[in-house]
This record gives C-alpha cells, structure tokens and sequence, in this order.
C-alpha cells in the first residue's frame, strides 16, 4: 500500500469577518480526501466555495484553522517537501520588472540548478507554453493569458511529482484552454499527481480520473465523473416523427416536447416498451432511443441548488 | 544560503529597474552646486562645509529610502500577491525575509558608495588634495551605512505585521526616538515621576542608540574616530538587526498571507 500523494484530514479554515474582524467565516469545514498517485484530481465547484483556500493551505500560504495535511507522506509545513510540487496560483501575478526568462531562471535557482541546465530549463518550459518569443518581454507587458501560461510554465519547472494548478485554464482563449488541457495530459502520461480545481465542468470531465465535489467550504462527493453521474435515477429519451392530425397520437403528443419536426418524450426505463409500442400503434417513426445520462453539470447543478442556501452567502462575501 | 542570496540579487535587481539609484543624480547636482559654490567664498571653511554637508545628504537619501523602500520589500509582494509562487518554492519564510533585508542593504551599500566618491570629488574640487585625516569620512559613511541597515530592518518588522502607512510612521518614530536616548536616561531631576523615569530609562534600551553614530563632526574637521567605536558600533549593528530580523521571522511566518 503505498501513500497517497495528497492526503487531507479534517482541514478547516475560519477567516476573520465582521466588524474588526470579530467574527469569523468558516470557508473550508472539515476537509477529508485523497489524492492517490499518479492521479488527476479535478476539484469541482462554484465560485467561493473554497477550492483556493484548499491550495493555499496545503502550499502553506495561509494555514489552517484546525485539521491536517500531507503531501507526499510530509506534513505540509515542511517547505523542503516543496521540490517535489509545483504551484500554480489562482490570477497567478509575478515580478513585473521581470523578463519571462529572467523570472524562470530565478525560480530555478531555489531547486539548485546548475546556470547551464536553467538556461537549458527555461528554454524548454517557455516553448512548452507557447510563449517562446515573448520570453524576453517583461512581464508588465503581459496580457492575463500570457501570465497564466508563465504561471504554468514555473509551476511545471522543475519536473514536480505532484502539479497543484488553481483554475488553469481561467483567462485562457479556446486555443490556449486546449494547449493547457494537453499540457495536463501529458503530466498525467508522466505519472505525475494533478491536483486542480475548476468550475468549468467539461476541463474536468475531459481530464480527471477523479473529482471532488465542494460547495459552500463542504465536500459534497468524490468519484469518478461517470461514477457520480451515475449516481441519479437515470431514464430513456424517445425521439420520434409523427403526424400531427392523427387522433391517436394527440394524447402522446401531449405529453412530448417539440424540437422542430421531432418530438422527445422521457419515459421511465420500465415503461419503455409499452411506449414504443403505442408510438407504433399510432405510425409513429421512431429515429432514436437513448439512456438519459446526467451530465457532471446537472449533478454539479444539483448539488449547488441543495446547498443552495449557503451558495447565496456565498455570493454575498465573494467578489 | 543561495536562497538568501538569489533573494537579496533579486531585491536589488527590481530597486535597479525601479530606478532607486536615480537619486544619485540629485546628490551629483547638489555636491556640484556646493563645490562651485563653496569655492567661490572661500573662507578656510570649505571642507568643512562640503563634507558637513555631504554627510549630511548621504544620511537622509539613505535614510529615506530605508524607510520607504524597506516598508515596501514584504509588504508590496504581499499584496500584489508576487509571494505566492516564490512560496512554493523550497524556501523559508525566514529566508525569504532575511533575503529581502539583504536585498536593500546591497542596494544601499551601492548608493552610499557612491555618493560617498561623490563627496570626495566634491572635497577634491575645493581642496585640490587629500589628508590622511580625510579618512574619517570614510568612517562616518561607515557608520551611515550600520544606521540605515538597523532602519531597514525595523521597516521590515513593521511591514510584517501592520499597514505600509503605519509602518512608516513607525519606523521613523522609532528613528527619531533614537536620536533622544540620552534625554531619556537623564530625566531625573526633572519633574516627571520615578515610575515614568523608569519605563524611560528601560525603554532606551529597546529603542535604537544611534548615540555613537554620529561622527560627522570629527570628520567634518579632520579629527581622528578611536577604533574601539568602530567595533563597538558594527557589533551594535549585527546584533540589533539579529534580533529585530528574528521577531520580524516569528511574526512573517505565522502571518495568513491574503
Ligand atoms: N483572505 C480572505 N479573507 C476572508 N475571506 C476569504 C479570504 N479568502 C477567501 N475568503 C472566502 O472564503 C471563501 C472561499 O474562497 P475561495 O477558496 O477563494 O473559493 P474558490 O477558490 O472555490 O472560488 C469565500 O467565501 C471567500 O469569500
Ligand atoms: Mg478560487
């Protein structure tokens, strides 16, 4: 049994609120997962949920209220653990006197390259993101797509064993969202642990072998995308042709919904065959029969709206 | 110590971009004006003028930055939220801070220096030679130099744990504090109560004596600094700055950055 690259116990973060920060706000309650090695974790949920404050506590930006983590079977408050991680932070902004280059190279120091093997380093992660004419600009000069692929490009430097990425695809256009998703492919086909979080469901479908639901600082399911979505009640979708004038088929019709000259009607799976054969009987032409799947989004959705209470103080306190 | 070290070329590379040496343009124009101008009355008292004066320059620059610049070094990355990433970097927070004193202190150095073979062609201008007495302003720039260490790291400290604003504000009280450590010692026989003489009394122990800095007089007329002072006040130096760098340590590295 080996250890789990990220393990979580019970993590919880109050941030003081209030009048002169009297009161507190709880943002993350009782956190429990685990990531395994070698897995991508995407780490679903809507805006001030409490994804960010997750990150940041295990990369000991901010720290816990009460609870525990380990990365690579090292407590998080061992900074030398961090040669094996890279961390990329959410609205990453760097040193803006900084040329690209210039700001790798000087992350590549703390991992103690030698000066040729940084040059070399550098070189390669500024091509790998796309931004290998731009290395020599600085970085005051980047647009916020630019600076997410520098964020990247530094977090990925170094080769980590396990990759933390805070919404990486955010400020990114279409090609730039695909160029990230094949970046994080091949950190998996690496065997590299991918920990990131999103509120875009379909980078997560496409990406993770597992996610993790949070909404309102509550985990509120873990499994594999099509695992969670098989959770719900599923049903059939009949589409069908049919003519509108025939008696029989008006009280069929009733009940369907019309999509230009198709109509679709979701029926339980155990009435499936007497439907269809009523959809016979009225010469109906039946052009499709389908499993009802929910999408990640409909459970995402679903859940948000169960906690949906919490989700609106959300709102209030987010920005 | 290389995380120290590529911390503190960091700091000095961003005040060099962020063009902090500029300075030295105003302290060139003003040793020039006073050269010329100090020439031309010519009253015996030109050196003592010129290097009274260039010290002078020399320590308020110096100090100004300190406190500006030094309030800024954490308090800035905090805020623009630059210290996330570096962060995740095996690195310390300790590190990361001490890194950032020595940063500005590297910066300083260069600046002093700098304007100090100003002053000393502003000297060579009027004087046209020099003395071996003239050492001494060496010895003063010296001494510049330990103050404006011990300002930046109380800037430091400040910035850890309250606004730049107030910070500053600190910073220079504690500064300006520093320069009555005498008058506190010597309250008795004044009005004020025992009770009030004694918090007076311990508090000029916390509060930085830059009592023993001050030659610029003995350099300004050629007098000679015993060497004693010299050691004294270097020892003086390290180990205030030790320990405020030390508390400023303890308070960054529980800090929540936001
Ligand atoms: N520094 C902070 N001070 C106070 N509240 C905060 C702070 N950072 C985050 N929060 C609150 O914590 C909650 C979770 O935020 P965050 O972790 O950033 O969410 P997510 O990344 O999932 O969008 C939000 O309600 C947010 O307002
Ligand atoms: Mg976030």
């Amino acid at each position: 049994m080996t250890v789990p690259a990220i393990q979580i116990e019970d993590l919880t973060k109050d941030y003081p609120a209030g009048f002169l920060n009297t009161k507190k706000k709880r943002s993350l309650e009782s956190l429990t997962m685990q990531v395994e090695e070698g897995e991508a974790f995407g780490f679903l949920g809507p805006n001030g949920a409490g994804k960010s404050t997750t990150m940041k506590l295990l990369m000991g930006i901010i720290f816990p209220t009460s609870g525990s983590a380990k990365i690579l079977g090292r407590p998080i408050s061992d900074v030398e653990m961090h040669k094996d991680i890279g961390y990329l932070p959410e609205q990453p902004y760097f040193y803006d006197y900084l040329t690209a280059s210039e700001l790798l190279d000087y992350f590549a120091r703390f991992y103690g390259f030698s000066a040729a093997e940084r040059k070399a380093r550098v070189e390669k992660m500024l091509k790998k993101v796309g931004l290998e004419t731009a290395g020599k600009i600085q970085l005051r000069k980047y647009s916020k797509g630019m600076l997410q692929r520098v964020g990247l490009a530094q977090a990925i430097l170094h080769q980590p064993k396990v990759v933390i990425l805070d919404e990486p695809m955010s400020g990114l256009d279409p090609i730039g969202r695909r160029e990230v998703r094949d970046i994080i492919l091949e950190l998996k086909r690496d065997g590299r642990t991918i920990l990131f979080s999103t509120h875009i469901l379909t980078d997560a479908e496409m990406l993770c072998d597992r996610v993790g639901v949070i909404v309102g600082g509550k985990l509120q399911g873990v499994g594999r995308p099509d695992e969670i979505v098989g959770l719900k009640a599923q049903g059939m979708e009949i589409l069908f042709e049919a003519d509108t004038g025939n008696a029989k088929t008006a009280a069929i019709l009733a009940k369907a919904a019309k999509s230009g000259s198709r109509y679709a009607l979701h029926v339980p799976e155990e009435s499936l065959y007497l439907t269809l054969d009523e959809l016979k009987a009225a010469g109906a032409k039946i052009t499709s029969v389908a499993q009802i799947k929910p999408t990640l989004e409909e459970y995402f959705m679903h859940l948000v709206e169960k906690d949906r209470a919490q989700a609106a103080a959300i709102e209030v306190h987010g920005k | 110590m290389s995380r120290i070290l590529s911390v503190a070329l960091n700091t000095f590379r961003e005040a060099v971009r962020d063009r902090v040496l500029y300075n030295l343009v105003f302290f060139a124009l003003l040793m020039m004006v006073a050269a010329v101008f100090v020439g031309q009355i010519s009253l015996g008292i030109e050196s003592t003028i010129i290097v009274s004066l260039g010290l002078s320059a020399i320590s308020i620059i110096g100090l100004l930055i300190a406190v500006f610049i030094g309030v800024g070094l954490v308090s800035k990355e905090m805020e623009k939220r630059t210290l996330y990433a570096l962060l995740a970097k095996p690195v310390r927070r300790w590190e990361f801070l001490v890194g950032k004193f020595g940063g500005l202190v590297l910066t300083l150095t260069v600046n002093t220096m700098a304007m100090a073979a100003g002053l000393f062609l502003a000297l060579l201008f009027v004087k046209h030679s020099f003395e071996a007495s003239d050492a001494t302003i060496l010895i003063a720039v010296y001494f510049i130099l330990l103050k404006i260490a011990i300002v930046v790291s109380l800037a430091l400290l400040f910035s850890c744990f309250t606004s730049p604003l107030l910070a500053i504000l600190f910073t220079a009280g504690l500064y300006v504090a520093g320069l009555f450590i005498h008058e506190m010692r010597n309250l008795s026989g004044s009005k004020v109560s025992p009770a009030v003489q004694a918090f007076f009394s311990w508090i000029s122990y916390i509060l930085p004596n830059f009592e023993n800095f001050n030659v610029m007089a003995a350099a300004a007329h050629g007098k000679a600094v015993p060497g004693i002072l010299i050691l004294q006040n270097t020892a003086y130096a390290a180990i205030y700055c030790a320990i405020v760098l030390a508390a400023a340590s303890v308070v960054f590295s529980r800090r929540n950055l936001k």
